[in-house]
């Protein structure tokens, strides 16, 4: 008798604890894997440098204005990186230009996937007509490689911080569309969307509080990666002219103006370099570990 | 399988006037006048306005956007702003250029992925598989064109064995198709080790060993042929990915591919260049991924089985 109501309680608390943590669940695996904790650190460090920038150097003191008696200068105590070919701090710049990286990327991505998943969203759950003609759309932009798509639009609408996001966004629509498409088509068909609409809740309401949660899983795993992505995009614009212009500090730009001087200064391309590559390799290690902990089953 | 690949083939009509018409539209969004652009800042208005009418400048959209596309299919996609040159032979100039830059780049990256993903495979949490996971990792989270400038930095500037940039003579390949293929070899070693671990888990290859199968021919033979089909798929659009990303690579060494001339036409504002540039490229990608397709059916006797019947 005692212990039948026990187990009760067992369970109960059980499933308690099931419904309250479902995010608790995934934060506890995701927790678990070495490599993901060591990215997450990468990018927390990372997000509160580049938001305490203005405390670690002035902007247009240290970061813009030029010092050319000691330009090129090589990393020393009191520059750690060096000086780049105006004479300012490559550390400050580096920190500064974590900024630009960093919200390019976020906002791109928050293009993509809100203009995506709502394209994804419509189409997997109206089906039919609409879902061909917005599939069809798809498949033409995929066609063209996400970069040659970004250079084509900022060529046309001018290299500015605005343009290089639109332009990164657009590219990676696709990819969130058919995300989410996918994933929609999947939860269409389970009974709590049916019982949603016997109870006559709104297609926009059942879209929104049924299937947006249920199917977004995925989305923040590419998302992860996506920006990633996106600053890679970012840079690699930047490099060929096409993105944040000069002076303003962006790492892409830096190691653009840095090749004039390969032969004389390691360090002016040595670090931005540096900054991207661990900034890319932060987000890799979340995203593989954040799918990981979302969908074990995919993990063997 | 020929009437599979004839359908594939025509839909890759709808799919390339729809890429050329994004295109198309994206550059119509380019700021100046392209008469005004040819003629010069100077040139009286009225010389303007004649271009102008002559090159339909004033006809409706659509109007323009089929005249090009017709103009496209006869290879005529009119002339560079800067250099009066047709762009199509400006652009297969250079094509053979940013085409053996790809081909060396790809053939580096299969001669490093797919032996390294198989040792990682059969040797799963050894030191080896490590040091490749962490080196694949490090590999794809690499901006190519710093890489570029880094090996310049090492090989060129330090060492001084291989060329600065440019293209004099053979040697002068081998940088630019590291950096171009670095990115690749690291995808292709993840696939073909993840590849290869679910081939090994099958049953098949329990049976094989319980046989009494040699394990070099269970790896050789057994495993490695059904796992490279997956890989194959990789490559063809790893390779697809790198001819129209070659742009940075081709930037960073000066190159003389078509992304080099793509990125010098936009600098310049020569709007039929660019747009001749990107409409090229996509189409070429959209066909290496037709055959990536076409040859993975091939390849794959349960997808060719499919549409033998």
């Amino acid at each position: 008798m005692t212990s039948s109501i026990a187990e009760k309680r067992d369970i109960t608390s059980k499933n308690k604890n099931k419904k309250r943590s479902q995010w608790a669940e995934v934060w506890r695996r995701l927790r678990k894997n070495k490599m993901a904790m060591v990215g997450l650190g990468i990018l927390i460090i990372l997000i509160v440098s580049a938001l305490s920038a203005p405390l670690i150097a002035d902007y247009e003191d240290v970061v813009i204005k030029q010092d050319l008696i000691n330009k090129l200068e090589e990393p020393s105590l009191e520059h750690i990186f060096g000086k780049d070919e105006f004479g300012r701090d490559i550390f400050a710049r580096i920190i500064w230009g974590a900024r630009v990286s960093l919200v390019v990327g976020i906002v791109a991505v928050g293009i993509s996937v809100i203009s995506g998943g709502t394209l994804g969203a419509v189409a997997g759950y109206y089906g039919g007509k609409l879902d061909t003609v917005i599939m069809r759309i798809m498949d033409i932009f995929l066609a063209i490689p996400s970069i040659l798509l970004a250079i084509a639009i900022v060529s046309a609408l001018g290299p500015s911080i605005i343009n290089l996001m639109i332009a990164i966004g657009i590219s990676y629509v696709p990819t969130y569309a058919r995300i989410v498409r996918a994933s929609v088509l999947s939860i269409r068909e389970q009974e709590f969307i049916e019982a949603a609409k016997a109870i006559g809740a709104s297609d926009f309401r059942i879209i929104l509080r049924h299937i947006i949660p249920n199917a977004l899983a995925p989305v923040i795993v590419q998302g992860t990666l996506g920006v990633a992505g996106a600053i890679l995009s970012t840079a690699g614009l930047s490099f060929i002219g096409l993105g944040i212009q000069p002076p303003a500090p962006e790492w892409g730009a830096m190691l653009s103006t840095s090749r004039a001087y390969l032969r004389y200064a390691w360090h002016v391309t040595t670090f931005p370099g540096v900054a991207i590559m661990i900034t890319i390799l932060a987000l890799n290690l979340l995203g593989d570990g954040l799918r990981d902990a979302l969908d074990p089953r995919l993990k063997q | 399988m020929h009437k599979y690949i004839f359908k594939r083939l025509l839909l890759l009509i709808p799919v390339l006037l729809g890429v050329t018409f994004i295109v198309f539209t994206i550059m119509s969004f380019t700021p100046g006048d392209p008469a005004q652009l040819i003629l010069g800042e100077s040139a009286p208005p009225e010389k303007v306005e004649e271009l102008r009418a002559e090159m339909g400048l004033d006809d409706p959209f659509l109007v323009q956007y089929f005249r090009f596309v017709g103009n496209a299919l006869r290879g005529d996609f009119g002339r560079s702003y800067r250099t009066k040159r047709e762009v199509f032979a400006e652009i297969f100039a250079r094509f053979p250029n940013t085409l053996i830059l790809t081909i060396v780049a790809i053939a580096i990256a299969v001669a490093i992925g797919i032996p390294v993903g198989i040792i990682s495979a059969t040797k799963q949490y050894s030191l080896m598989d490590s040091i490749s996971m962490v080196g694949a990792l490090l590999g794809v989270s690499m901006p190519n064109f710093w890489l570029g400038l880094m090996l310049i930095l090492a090989f060129s500037v330090g060492l001084g064995w291989l060329p600065f940039a440019g293209f004099e003579g053979a040697s002068s390949i081998i940088l630019p198709a590291i950096t171009l293929g670095t990115g690749a070899a690291a995808i292709i070693t993840r696939m073909t080790r993840s590849s290869m671990l679910e081939v090994i888990r099958q049953d098949y290859i329990r049976t094989a060993r319980a046989k009494g199968v040699a394990e070099k021919k269970v790896v050789n033979k057994h495993a490695l042929k059904n796992a490279l089909i997956p890989v194959i798929t990789v490559v063809g659009l790893q390779f697809g990915y790198l001819l129209g990303g070659a742009v940075l690579t081709e930037t960073v060494f000066s190159w003389p591919g078509v992304g080099r001339l793509l990125v010098e036409a936009i600098k310049q504002k020569d709007t039929p260049t660019v747009l001749a540039s990107v409409v090229f490229m996509a189409t070429t990608f959209s066909f290496v991924n037709l055959l990536v397709d076409i040859l993975y059916a091939y390849v794959d006797p349960r997808i060719k089985s499919q549409y033998s019947k």
